[in-house]
Protein backbone atom coordinates (compact mmCIF):
# COMPACT_ATOMS: atom_id res chain seq x y z
CA UNK A 1 0.00 0.00 0.00
CA UNK A 2 1.33 3.42 -0.87
CA UNK A 3 1.94 6.16 1.66
CA UNK A 4 -1.34 8.01 2.17
CA UNK A 5 -2.63 10.74 4.41
CA UNK A 6 -4.43 9.85 7.55
CA UNK A 7 -7.93 11.29 7.16
CA UNK A 8 -9.85 9.88 10.11
CA UNK A 9 -8.54 9.26 13.59
CA UNK A 10 -10.49 7.62 16.37
CA UNK A 11 -8.78 8.26 19.67
CA UNK A 12 -9.45 6.66 23.07
CA UNK A 13 -13.12 6.54 22.14
CA UNK A 14 -15.57 5.43 24.81
CA UNK A 15 -19.34 5.45 24.96
CA UNK A 16 -21.53 4.84 27.98
CA UNK A 17 -25.31 4.87 27.69
CA UNK A 18 -27.54 5.87 30.56
CA UNK A 19 -30.32 3.32 30.60
CA UNK A 20 -33.17 2.83 33.00
CA UNK A 21 -31.33 -0.07 34.64
CA UNK A 22 -28.15 1.91 35.18
CA UNK A 23 -25.34 2.89 32.87
CA UNK A 24 -24.13 0.60 30.11
CA UNK A 25 -20.61 0.90 28.76
CA UNK A 26 -20.84 0.02 25.07
CA UNK A 27 -17.36 0.99 23.88
CA UNK A 28 -14.04 1.44 25.65
CA UNK A 29 -10.71 2.75 24.39
CA UNK A 30 -11.22 2.41 20.67
CA UNK A 31 -8.18 3.63 18.72
CA UNK A 32 -8.06 3.54 14.95
CA UNK A 33 -6.52 5.54 12.13
CA UNK A 34 -7.92 5.42 8.63
CA UNK A 35 -6.08 6.62 5.55
CA UNK A 36 -7.42 8.47 2.59
CA UNK A 37 -8.98 6.13 0.04
CA UNK A 38 -8.92 3.19 2.40
CA UNK A 39 -11.83 0.76 2.67
CA UNK A 40 -12.16 -0.41 6.27
CA UNK A 41 -14.69 -2.93 7.49
CA UNK A 42 -15.73 -3.24 11.10
CA UNK A 43 -16.94 -6.73 11.93
CA UNK A 44 -18.18 -8.29 15.13
CA UNK A 45 -21.01 -10.19 16.72
CA UNK A 46 -24.34 -8.43 17.03
CA UNK A 47 -24.48 -6.20 20.06
CA UNK A 48 -20.73 -5.62 20.09
CA UNK A 49 -21.15 -1.90 19.60
CA UNK A 50 -20.09 -1.66 15.97
CA UNK A 51 -23.16 0.40 15.07
CA UNK A 52 -22.46 2.63 18.06
CA UNK A 53 -18.96 3.15 16.71
CA UNK A 54 -20.37 4.18 13.33
CA UNK A 55 -22.90 6.53 14.94
CA UNK A 56 -20.07 8.18 16.87
CA UNK A 57 -18.05 8.66 13.68
CA UNK A 58 -21.16 10.00 11.95
CA UNK A 59 -21.73 12.38 14.85
CA UNK A 60 -25.27 11.09 15.38
CA UNK A 61 -24.21 10.23 18.92
CA UNK A 62 -21.71 11.97 21.14
CA UNK A 63 -18.72 10.22 22.67
CA UNK A 64 -18.50 9.89 26.43
CA UNK A 65 -14.71 9.73 26.35
CA UNK A 66 -12.12 10.40 23.67
CA UNK A 67 -13.08 11.62 20.24
CA UNK A 68 -13.21 11.25 16.49
CA UNK A 69 -11.07 13.53 14.35
CA UNK A 70 -11.70 14.14 10.66
CA UNK A 71 -8.65 15.77 9.04
CA UNK A 72 -7.53 16.81 12.50
CA UNK A 73 -10.85 18.45 13.46
CA UNK A 74 -12.95 17.05 16.27
CA UNK A 75 -16.30 15.69 15.14
CA UNK A 76 -18.99 17.44 17.19
CA UNK A 77 -22.11 16.57 15.23
CA UNK A 78 -23.40 14.98 12.04
CA UNK A 79 -22.54 16.45 8.67
CA UNK A 80 -22.50 15.69 4.95
CA UNK A 81 -18.71 15.24 4.91
CA UNK A 82 -19.42 11.98 6.77
CA UNK A 83 -22.39 10.74 4.74
CA UNK A 84 -24.16 7.65 6.04
CA UNK A 85 -25.82 4.85 4.10
CA UNK A 86 -28.31 3.52 6.61
CA UNK A 87 -29.13 -0.14 6.98
CA UNK A 88 -32.78 0.34 6.08
CA UNK A 89 -32.07 2.77 3.20
CA UNK A 90 -34.02 5.60 4.94
CA UNK A 91 -35.33 7.07 1.71
CA UNK A 92 -38.04 9.68 2.19
CA UNK A 93 -41.17 7.95 0.85
CA UNK A 94 -42.89 11.12 -0.35
CA UNK A 95 -40.02 11.99 -2.71
CA UNK A 96 -39.09 10.24 -5.94
CA UNK A 97 -35.76 8.48 -6.35
CA UNK A 98 -34.48 11.63 -8.06
CA UNK A 99 -36.01 13.82 -5.33
CA UNK A 100 -34.26 11.90 -2.59
CA UNK A 101 -30.84 12.44 -4.15
CA UNK A 102 -31.65 15.98 -5.23
CA UNK A 103 -32.61 16.87 -1.64
CA UNK A 104 -29.05 16.11 -0.54
CA UNK A 105 -27.49 17.78 -3.59
CA UNK A 106 -29.53 20.96 -3.05
CA UNK A 107 -28.54 21.15 0.58
CA UNK A 108 -24.82 20.48 0.10
CA UNK A 109 -24.28 22.40 -3.15
CA UNK A 110 -27.13 24.91 -2.89
CA UNK A 111 -24.91 27.96 -2.71
CA UNK A 112 -22.15 26.76 -5.01
CA UNK A 113 -23.80 25.22 -8.04
CA UNK A 114 -26.56 26.36 -10.37
CA UNK A 115 -29.82 24.47 -10.58
CA UNK A 116 -28.78 22.92 -13.90
CA UNK A 117 -25.47 21.78 -12.43
CA UNK A 118 -27.22 20.23 -9.44
CA UNK A 119 -29.64 18.45 -11.75
CA UNK A 120 -26.71 17.11 -13.75
CA UNK A 121 -24.88 15.98 -10.61
CA UNK A 122 -28.01 14.25 -9.27
CA UNK A 123 -28.45 12.35 -12.54
CA UNK A 124 -24.74 11.49 -12.65
CA UNK A 125 -25.00 9.95 -9.19
CA UNK A 126 -28.09 7.96 -10.14
CA UNK A 127 -26.24 6.79 -13.22
CA UNK A 128 -23.29 5.73 -11.06
CA UNK A 129 -25.48 3.32 -9.11
CA UNK A 130 -27.41 2.25 -12.23
CA UNK A 131 -30.66 3.81 -11.05
CA UNK A 132 -31.10 6.49 -13.72
CA UNK A 133 -33.92 4.46 -15.27
CA UNK A 134 -36.04 4.71 -12.10
CA UNK A 135 -35.46 8.40 -11.37
CA UNK A 136 -39.14 9.27 -11.28
CA UNK A 137 -40.25 6.23 -9.25
CA UNK A 138 -41.16 6.39 -5.57
CA UNK A 139 -39.31 4.29 -3.00
CA UNK A 140 -42.41 2.13 -2.54
CA UNK A 141 -42.26 1.17 -6.20
CA UNK A 142 -38.70 -0.20 -6.27
CA UNK A 143 -37.04 -3.26 -4.73
CA UNK A 144 -34.94 -3.32 -1.56
CA UNK A 145 -31.69 -3.55 -3.49
CA UNK A 146 -32.67 -0.59 -5.65
CA UNK A 147 -33.55 1.44 -2.56
CA UNK A 148 -30.12 0.75 -1.13
CA UNK A 149 -28.55 1.83 -4.44
CA UNK A 150 -30.42 5.13 -4.16
CA UNK A 151 -29.26 5.42 -0.55
CA UNK A 152 -25.68 5.01 -1.76
CA UNK A 153 -26.22 7.57 -4.53
CA UNK A 154 -27.62 10.04 -2.01
CA UNK A 155 -24.61 9.58 0.27
CA UNK A 156 -22.08 9.81 -2.59
CA UNK A 157 -23.83 12.91 -3.94
CA UNK A 158 -22.72 14.78 -0.80
CA UNK A 159 -19.09 14.20 -1.86
CA UNK A 160 -18.25 12.95 1.60
CA UNK A 161 -14.68 12.82 2.89
CA UNK A 162 -15.60 9.55 4.54
CA UNK A 163 -18.48 7.34 3.42
CA UNK A 164 -20.07 5.43 6.29
CA UNK A 165 -21.97 2.24 5.49
CA UNK A 166 -24.06 0.78 8.33
CA UNK A 167 -24.65 -2.87 7.40
CA UNK A 168 -25.81 -1.63 4.02
CA UNK A 169 -26.65 -5.03 2.56
CA UNK A 170 -27.91 -6.73 5.70
CA UNK A 171 -31.54 -6.74 4.66
CA UNK A 172 -30.96 -7.99 1.11
CA UNK A 173 -31.06 -11.47 -0.40
CA UNK A 174 -27.75 -13.13 -1.33
CA UNK A 175 -27.89 -12.43 -5.08
CA UNK A 176 -28.84 -8.78 -4.71
CA UNK A 177 -26.22 -8.44 -2.02
CA UNK A 178 -23.49 -9.77 -4.34
CA UNK A 179 -24.54 -7.35 -7.07
CA UNK A 180 -24.42 -4.40 -4.71
CA UNK A 181 -21.05 -5.45 -3.32
CA UNK A 182 -19.69 -5.47 -6.87
CA UNK A 183 -21.19 -2.04 -7.46
CA UNK A 184 -19.62 -0.67 -4.29
CA UNK A 185 -16.23 -2.10 -5.28
CA UNK A 186 -16.54 -0.54 -8.70
CA UNK A 187 -17.52 2.85 -7.29
CA UNK A 188 -14.71 2.70 -4.73
CA UNK A 189 -12.23 1.91 -7.51
CA UNK A 190 -13.50 4.78 -9.62
CA UNK A 191 -13.90 7.50 -6.99
CA UNK A 192 -11.30 6.36 -4.48
CA UNK A 193 -13.38 7.40 -1.46
CA UNK A 194 -12.55 6.55 2.08
CA UNK A 195 -15.12 4.05 3.32
CA UNK A 196 -15.95 2.66 6.74
CA UNK A 197 -18.39 -0.23 6.55
CA UNK A 198 -20.11 -2.02 9.40
CA UNK A 199 -20.87 -5.64 8.57
CA UNK A 200 -21.41 -9.06 10.09
CA UNK A 201 -20.63 -10.90 6.86
CA UNK A 202 -17.10 -12.32 6.75
CA UNK A 203 -16.94 -12.80 2.97
CA UNK A 204 -18.24 -9.30 2.39
CA UNK A 205 -15.59 -7.86 4.68
CA UNK A 206 -12.75 -9.77 3.01
CA UNK A 207 -13.95 -9.07 -0.51
CA UNK A 208 -14.37 -5.31 -0.09
CA UNK A 209 -11.84 -4.21 2.51
CA UNK A 210 -8.25 -3.10 2.68
CA UNK A 211 -8.39 -3.68 6.42
CA UNK A 212 -10.78 -5.58 8.63
CA UNK A 213 -11.28 -4.31 12.16
CA UNK A 214 -12.57 -7.08 14.41
CA UNK A 215 -14.40 -5.99 17.52
CA UNK A 216 -14.49 -7.89 20.76
CA UNK A 217 -17.80 -8.54 22.45
CA UNK A 218 -19.46 -5.99 24.69
CA UNK A 219 -20.01 -4.65 27.21
CA UNK A 220 -17.03 -2.31 27.00
CA UNK A 221 -16.22 -3.62 23.53
CA UNK A 222 -13.06 -2.59 21.79
CA UNK A 223 -10.90 -3.50 18.84
CA UNK A 224 -9.75 -7.09 19.13
CA UNK A 225 -7.63 -7.56 16.02
CA UNK A 226 -6.96 -5.79 12.75
CA UNK A 227 -6.28 -7.80 9.62
CA UNK A 228 -4.76 -6.32 6.47
CA UNK A 229 -6.26 -7.77 3.32
CA UNK A 230 -3.38 -7.80 0.84
CA UNK A 231 -5.45 -8.90 -2.17
CA UNK A 232 -4.78 -6.83 -5.28
CA UNK A 233 -7.59 -4.83 -6.87
CA UNK A 234 -9.71 -5.12 -8.91
CA UNK A 235 -10.98 -8.17 -7.13
CA UNK A 236 -13.29 -10.64 -8.77
CA UNK A 237 -15.35 -12.74 -6.43
CA UNK A 238 -15.19 -15.85 -8.61
CA UNK A 239 -11.40 -15.88 -8.82
CA UNK A 240 -10.96 -15.34 -5.11
CA UNK A 241 -12.42 -18.70 -4.13
CA UNK A 242 -9.03 -20.48 -4.33
CA UNK A 243 -6.81 -17.48 -3.61
CA UNK A 244 -4.53 -18.19 -0.63
CA UNK A 245 -4.56 -14.60 0.66
CA UNK A 246 -8.33 -14.54 0.51
CA UNK A 247 -8.65 -17.80 2.37
CA UNK A 248 -6.09 -16.67 4.95
CA UNK A 249 -7.96 -13.46 5.61
CA UNK A 250 -11.24 -15.29 5.76
CA UNK A 251 -10.03 -17.85 8.25
CA UNK A 252 -8.32 -15.18 10.38
CA UNK A 253 -11.64 -13.38 10.77
CA UNK A 254 -13.53 -16.62 11.31
CA UNK A 255 -11.06 -17.70 13.98
CA UNK A 256 -11.46 -14.40 15.78
CA UNK A 257 -15.24 -14.47 15.65
CA UNK A 258 -15.40 -18.08 16.80
CA UNK A 259 -13.04 -17.39 19.67
CA UNK A 260 -15.14 -14.43 20.76
CA UNK A 261 -18.41 -16.20 20.45
CA UNK A 262 -20.44 -15.93 23.60
CA UNK A 263 -22.37 -18.94 24.73
CA UNK A 264 -25.50 -16.85 24.74
CA UNK A 265 -25.19 -16.02 21.07
CA UNK A 266 -24.59 -19.63 20.03
CA UNK B 1 -73.18 12.83 17.44
CA UNK B 2 -70.54 10.39 16.33
CA UNK B 3 -67.77 10.83 18.83
CA UNK B 4 -66.19 7.62 17.58
CA UNK B 5 -65.38 9.41 14.36
CA UNK B 6 -63.04 11.69 16.27
CA UNK B 7 -60.60 8.90 17.03
CA UNK B 8 -57.11 8.87 15.60
CA UNK B 9 -57.00 6.82 12.48
CA UNK B 10 -53.81 5.70 10.77
CA UNK B 11 -53.61 6.88 7.17
CA UNK B 12 -55.24 4.24 5.10
CA UNK B 13 -52.95 2.20 2.96
CA UNK B 14 -54.22 2.82 -0.49
CA UNK B 15 -51.82 3.89 -3.14
CA UNK B 16 -51.56 3.30 -6.83
CA UNK B 17 -48.26 1.53 -6.20
CA UNK B 18 -49.84 -1.05 -3.99
CA UNK B 19 -52.79 -1.51 -6.26
CA UNK B 20 -50.45 -2.25 -9.12
CA UNK B 21 -48.47 -4.79 -7.17
CA UNK B 22 -51.30 -6.85 -5.78
CA UNK B 23 -51.75 -9.95 -7.83
CA UNK B 24 -55.26 -9.92 -9.06
CA UNK B 25 -56.50 -13.22 -10.41
CA UNK B 26 -57.78 -11.61 -13.60
CA UNK B 27 -55.77 -8.90 -15.38
CA UNK B 28 -58.05 -5.97 -16.24
CA UNK B 29 -57.24 -5.98 -19.96
CA UNK B 30 -58.40 -9.57 -20.31
CA UNK B 31 -61.56 -8.67 -18.51
CA UNK B 32 -62.48 -6.05 -21.08
CA UNK B 33 -61.59 -8.28 -24.01
CA UNK B 34 -63.85 -11.13 -23.08
CA UNK B 35 -67.57 -10.59 -23.12
CA UNK B 36 -68.84 -13.45 -21.05
CA UNK B 37 -72.20 -12.88 -19.38
CA UNK B 38 -70.76 -13.56 -15.91
CA UNK B 39 -68.09 -10.88 -16.39
CA UNK B 40 -70.65 -8.41 -17.66
CA UNK B 41 -72.72 -9.22 -14.58
CA UNK B 42 -69.69 -8.50 -12.42
CA UNK B 43 -69.32 -5.09 -14.02
CA UNK B 44 -72.98 -4.29 -13.40
CA UNK B 45 -73.00 -5.46 -9.78
CA UNK B 46 -71.90 -2.14 -8.25
CA UNK B 47 -74.87 -0.48 -9.98
CA UNK B 48 -77.39 -3.28 -9.83
CA UNK B 49 -77.11 -4.27 -6.18
CA UNK B 50 -77.57 -0.75 -4.73
CA UNK B 51 -80.47 -0.22 -7.15
CA UNK B 52 -82.16 -3.31 -5.74
CA UNK B 53 -81.58 -2.03 -2.19
CA UNK B 54 -83.10 1.35 -3.04
CA UNK B 55 -86.08 -0.33 -4.68
CA UNK B 56 -86.61 -2.51 -1.59
CA UNK B 57 -86.45 0.51 0.71
CA UNK B 58 -88.99 2.40 -1.42
CA UNK B 59 -91.24 -0.68 -1.42
CA UNK B 60 -90.96 -1.08 2.34
CA UNK B 61 -91.66 2.61 2.78
CA UNK B 62 -94.80 2.39 0.62
CA UNK B 63 -96.11 -0.66 2.50
CA UNK B 64 -95.36 0.77 5.95
CA UNK B 65 -96.91 4.11 5.04
CA UNK B 66 -100.08 2.56 3.66
CA UNK B 67 -100.50 0.01 6.45
CA UNK B 68 -99.31 1.71 9.65
CA UNK B 69 -98.40 5.42 9.38
CA UNK B 70 -100.83 7.23 7.09
CA UNK B 71 -99.54 10.60 8.39
CA UNK B 72 -96.18 9.88 6.75
CA UNK B 73 -95.92 11.09 3.12
CA UNK B 74 -95.87 8.45 0.42
CA UNK B 75 -93.20 8.15 -2.28
CA UNK B 76 -94.99 10.16 -4.99
CA UNK B 77 -95.63 13.03 -2.55
CA UNK B 78 -91.93 13.25 -1.72
CA UNK B 79 -91.01 12.95 -5.39
CA UNK B 80 -93.35 15.80 -6.32
CA UNK B 81 -91.91 17.91 -3.51
CA UNK B 82 -88.38 17.18 -4.76
CA UNK B 83 -89.33 18.25 -8.29
CA UNK B 84 -90.84 21.42 -6.86
CA UNK B 85 -87.78 22.18 -4.72
CA UNK B 86 -85.30 21.55 -7.51
CA UNK B 87 -87.31 23.44 -10.12
CA UNK B 88 -86.27 26.73 -8.51
CA UNK B 89 -83.40 26.17 -6.09
CA UNK B 90 -82.10 29.75 -6.25
CA UNK B 91 -85.21 31.80 -5.43
CA UNK B 92 -84.99 34.61 -2.87
CA UNK B 93 -88.29 35.80 -1.37
CA UNK B 94 -86.68 37.50 1.60
CA UNK B 95 -84.02 36.79 4.22
CA UNK B 96 -86.04 33.93 5.76
CA UNK B 97 -87.28 32.35 2.55
CA UNK B 98 -84.65 31.30 0.06
CA UNK B 99 -84.22 28.37 -2.33
CA UNK B 100 -82.68 25.09 -1.25
CA UNK B 101 -79.36 25.82 -3.03
CA UNK B 102 -78.89 28.94 -0.91
CA UNK B 103 -79.66 27.00 2.28
CA UNK B 104 -77.03 24.40 1.40
CA UNK B 105 -74.48 27.03 0.42
CA UNK B 106 -74.91 28.98 3.65
CA UNK B 107 -74.40 25.76 5.62
CA UNK B 108 -71.37 24.81 3.53
CA UNK B 109 -69.93 28.30 3.98
CA UNK B 110 -70.17 28.02 7.78
CA UNK B 111 -68.66 24.53 7.71
CA UNK B 112 -65.74 25.62 5.57
CA UNK B 113 -65.12 28.78 7.60
CA UNK B 114 -65.05 26.85 10.88
CA UNK B 115 -63.04 24.05 9.30
CA UNK B 116 -60.30 26.33 7.93
CA UNK B 117 -60.11 28.23 11.21
CA UNK B 118 -59.66 24.87 12.94
CA UNK B 119 -56.85 23.99 10.50
CA UNK B 120 -55.14 27.33 11.11
CA UNK B 121 -55.12 26.71 14.85
CA UNK B 122 -55.10 22.90 15.01
CA UNK B 123 -52.19 22.11 12.68
CA UNK B 124 -49.63 24.31 14.48
CA UNK B 125 -51.00 23.11 17.83
CA UNK B 126 -50.72 19.50 16.69
CA UNK B 127 -47.11 20.06 15.62
CA UNK B 128 -46.22 21.57 18.98
CA UNK B 129 -47.90 18.77 20.92
CA UNK B 130 -46.40 16.07 18.73
CA UNK B 131 -42.87 17.45 18.71
CA UNK B 132 -42.57 18.80 22.24
CA UNK B 133 -43.03 16.68 25.34
CA UNK B 134 -43.65 19.74 27.54
CA UNK B 135 -46.48 20.96 25.32
CA UNK B 136 -47.94 17.49 25.22
CA UNK B 137 -47.99 17.15 28.99
CA UNK B 138 -49.36 20.65 29.43
CA UNK B 139 -52.18 20.46 26.89
CA UNK B 140 -53.29 16.84 26.52
CA UNK B 141 -55.36 16.69 29.74
CA UNK B 142 -57.39 19.73 28.67
CA UNK B 143 -57.93 18.26 25.21
CA UNK B 144 -58.90 14.93 26.77
CA UNK B 145 -61.63 16.67 28.78
CA UNK B 146 -62.99 18.82 25.96
CA UNK B 147 -62.83 16.30 23.11
CA UNK B 148 -65.75 14.06 24.20
CA UNK B 149 -68.06 17.07 24.66
CA UNK B 150 -70.69 17.45 21.97
CA UNK B 151 -69.75 20.58 20.03
CA UNK B 152 -73.37 21.77 20.38
CA UNK B 153 -72.74 22.33 24.07
CA UNK B 154 -70.56 25.23 22.98
CA UNK B 155 -73.35 26.95 21.07
CA UNK B 156 -74.70 28.98 24.01
CA UNK B 157 -71.20 30.13 24.80
CA UNK B 158 -70.75 31.14 21.17
CA UNK B 159 -74.03 33.06 21.24
CA UNK B 160 -73.04 34.74 24.49
CA UNK B 161 -69.62 35.79 23.20
CA UNK B 162 -70.45 36.71 19.61
CA UNK B 163 -74.09 37.82 20.02
CA UNK B 164 -74.78 36.73 16.44
CA UNK B 165 -75.87 33.54 14.72
CA UNK B 166 -73.23 33.20 12.03
CA UNK B 167 -70.11 33.46 14.16
CA UNK B 168 -71.68 31.18 16.76
CA UNK B 169 -72.34 28.44 14.21
CA UNK B 170 -68.83 28.84 12.80
CA UNK B 171 -67.48 28.64 16.35
CA UNK B 172 -69.30 25.34 16.90
CA UNK B 173 -67.82 23.94 13.67
CA UNK B 174 -64.40 25.18 14.75
CA UNK B 175 -64.73 23.25 18.01
CA UNK B 176 -65.96 20.20 16.10
CA UNK B 177 -63.09 20.21 13.65
CA UNK B 178 -60.18 21.10 15.85
CA UNK B 179 -59.78 17.93 17.92
CA UNK B 180 -59.23 15.41 15.11
CA UNK B 181 -56.88 17.88 13.41
CA UNK B 182 -54.77 18.40 16.54
CA UNK B 183 -54.68 14.74 17.54
CA UNK B 184 -53.94 13.35 14.09
CA UNK B 185 -51.27 15.95 13.38
CA UNK B 186 -49.63 15.21 16.73
CA UNK B 187 -49.82 11.46 16.09
CA UNK B 188 -48.25 12.00 12.66
CA UNK B 189 -45.38 14.03 14.06
CA UNK B 190 -44.73 11.38 16.69
CA UNK B 191 -44.76 8.64 14.07
CA UNK B 192 -41.91 10.16 12.05
CA UNK B 193 -39.21 7.49 12.02
CA UNK B 194 -35.87 8.37 13.60
CA UNK B 195 -34.27 7.41 10.26
CA UNK B 196 -35.76 10.42 8.48
CA UNK B 197 -34.52 12.68 11.24
CA UNK B 198 -31.05 11.11 11.00
CA UNK B 199 -31.00 11.80 7.26
CA UNK B 200 -31.90 15.41 8.01
CA UNK B 201 -29.22 15.63 10.69
CA UNK B 202 -26.51 14.28 8.39
CA UNK B 203 -27.57 16.94 5.87
CA UNK B 204 -27.35 19.60 8.60
CA UNK B 205 -30.91 20.80 8.01
CA UNK B 206 -31.78 23.91 9.97
CA UNK B 207 -35.06 24.23 11.84
CA UNK B 208 -36.95 25.67 8.88
CA UNK B 209 -35.73 22.96 6.49
CA UNK B 210 -36.52 20.35 9.12
CA UNK B 211 -40.14 21.55 9.22
CA UNK B 212 -40.71 22.11 5.50
CA UNK B 213 -38.75 19.13 4.15
CA UNK B 214 -39.27 16.46 6.81
CA UNK B 215 -41.98 17.24 9.37
CA UNK B 216 -44.70 18.59 7.07
CA UNK B 217 -44.44 16.04 4.24
CA UNK B 218 -44.04 13.15 6.69
CA UNK B 219 -47.10 14.26 8.69
CA UNK B 220 -49.29 15.23 5.73
CA UNK B 221 -51.14 11.89 5.40
CA UNK B 222 -52.04 11.99 9.10
CA UNK B 223 -53.15 15.62 8.86
CA UNK B 224 -55.34 14.81 5.86
CA UNK B 225 -56.89 11.87 7.71
CA UNK B 226 -57.72 14.24 10.57
CA UNK B 227 -59.13 16.75 8.12
CA UNK B 228 -61.32 14.14 6.46
CA UNK B 229 -62.74 13.10 9.85
CA UNK B 230 -63.26 16.74 10.85
CA UNK B 231 -65.06 17.75 7.71
CA UNK B 232 -67.41 14.76 7.83
CA UNK B 233 -68.34 15.42 11.45
CA UNK B 234 -68.63 19.17 10.86
CA UNK B 235 -71.22 18.57 8.16
CA UNK B 236 -73.27 16.49 10.61
CA UNK B 237 -72.96 19.06 13.38
CA UNK B 238 -73.92 22.08 11.26
CA UNK B 239 -77.41 20.66 10.67
CA UNK B 240 -78.05 20.42 14.41
CA UNK B 241 -76.46 23.81 15.10
CA UNK B 242 -78.62 25.56 12.51
CA UNK B 243 -81.76 23.97 13.91
CA UNK B 244 -80.95 25.81 17.12
CA UNK B 245 -79.72 29.09 15.66
CA UNK B 246 -82.35 29.56 12.97
CA UNK B 247 -82.09 32.13 10.19
CA UNK B 248 -80.81 30.31 7.15
CA UNK B 249 -79.08 27.03 6.37
CA UNK B 250 -80.08 23.47 5.62
CA UNK B 251 -80.53 22.69 9.33
CA UNK B 252 -82.82 25.67 9.78
CA UNK B 253 -84.66 24.64 6.62
CA UNK B 254 -85.50 21.25 8.15
CA UNK B 255 -86.72 22.86 11.36
CA UNK B 256 -88.72 25.43 9.43
CA UNK B 257 -90.37 22.74 7.30
CA UNK B 258 -91.17 20.80 10.47
CA UNK B 259 -92.94 23.88 11.78
CA UNK B 260 -94.78 24.06 8.44
CA UNK B 261 -95.58 20.33 8.87
CA UNK B 262 -94.06 19.70 5.44
CA UNK B 263 -92.52 16.29 6.02
CA UNK B 264 -91.81 15.65 2.28
CA UNK B 265 -89.49 18.68 2.28
CA UNK B 266 -87.64 17.23 5.28
CA UNK B 267 -87.09 13.92 3.51
CA UNK B 268 -85.80 15.72 0.42
CA UNK B 269 -83.48 17.77 2.66
CA UNK B 270 -82.16 14.58 4.31
CA UNK B 271 -81.25 13.16 0.90
CA UNK B 272 -79.57 16.44 -0.07
CA UNK B 273 -77.56 16.48 3.17
CA UNK B 274 -76.44 12.92 2.49
CA UNK B 275 -75.35 13.75 -1.05
CA UNK B 276 -73.41 16.84 0.01
CA UNK B 277 -71.77 14.75 2.75
CA UNK B 278 -70.67 12.19 0.17
CA UNK B 279 -69.22 14.98 -1.97
CA UNK B 280 -67.23 16.39 0.94
CA UNK B 281 -66.02 12.94 1.92
CA UNK B 282 -65.03 12.02 -1.64
CA UNK B 283 -63.28 15.32 -2.20
CA UNK B 284 -61.22 15.04 0.99
CA UNK B 285 -60.55 11.35 0.32
CA UNK B 286 -59.23 12.24 -3.10
CA UNK B 287 -56.89 14.88 -1.65
CA UNK B 288 -55.78 12.47 1.08
CA UNK B 289 -54.91 9.69 -1.33
CA UNK B 290 -53.13 12.16 -3.58
CA UNK B 291 -50.64 12.89 -0.78
CA UNK B 292 -50.53 9.50 0.87
CA UNK B 293 -47.08 8.04 0.42
CA UNK B 294 -47.56 5.10 2.80
CA UNK B 295 -47.89 2.68 -0.04
CA UNK B 296 -45.93 -0.45 0.70
CA UNK B 297 -44.48 -0.93 4.14
CA UNK B 298 -41.67 -3.34 4.83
Amino acid sequence: MTERNQILRISKLGKTFDTRSGSFEALRDVDLSIHEGEFVSVIGHSGCGKSTLLNLVAGLEMATLGGVFLEGRLVDGPGPERAVVFQNHSLLPWLTVYGNVRLAVDKVFGGRKTSAERDGWTREMLDLVNMAHAAEKRPSEISGGMKQRVGIARALAMEPKVLLLDEPFGALDALTRAQLQDSVMEIHARLGNTVVMITHDVDEAVLLSDRIVMMSNGPAAGIGEIHDVALPRPRRRLELGENADYLAARSAVMRFLTRNRTDKAA
Amino acid sequence: MKTAALAIVEPMEESPAEMRETHEPVPPERETMRHEPSRLGNALRPVLLPAITFALVLLGWTIMQAAFVPAFPDVPAVWNKAVEIFSDPFYVYGPNDMGIAWQVMYSLGRVLAGFFLALAVGIPAGFLIGANKTFEQAWMPLIAILRPVSPLAWLPIGLLVFRAVDPSAIFVIFITSIWPVILNTAAGVKAIPQDYLNVARVLNFNRREMVTKIYVPATLPYMLTGMQLSLGTAWMVIVAAEMLTGGIGIGFYIWDEWNNLSVPSIIVAIVIIGCVGIMLETGMGFVRRRYDYTGKKE
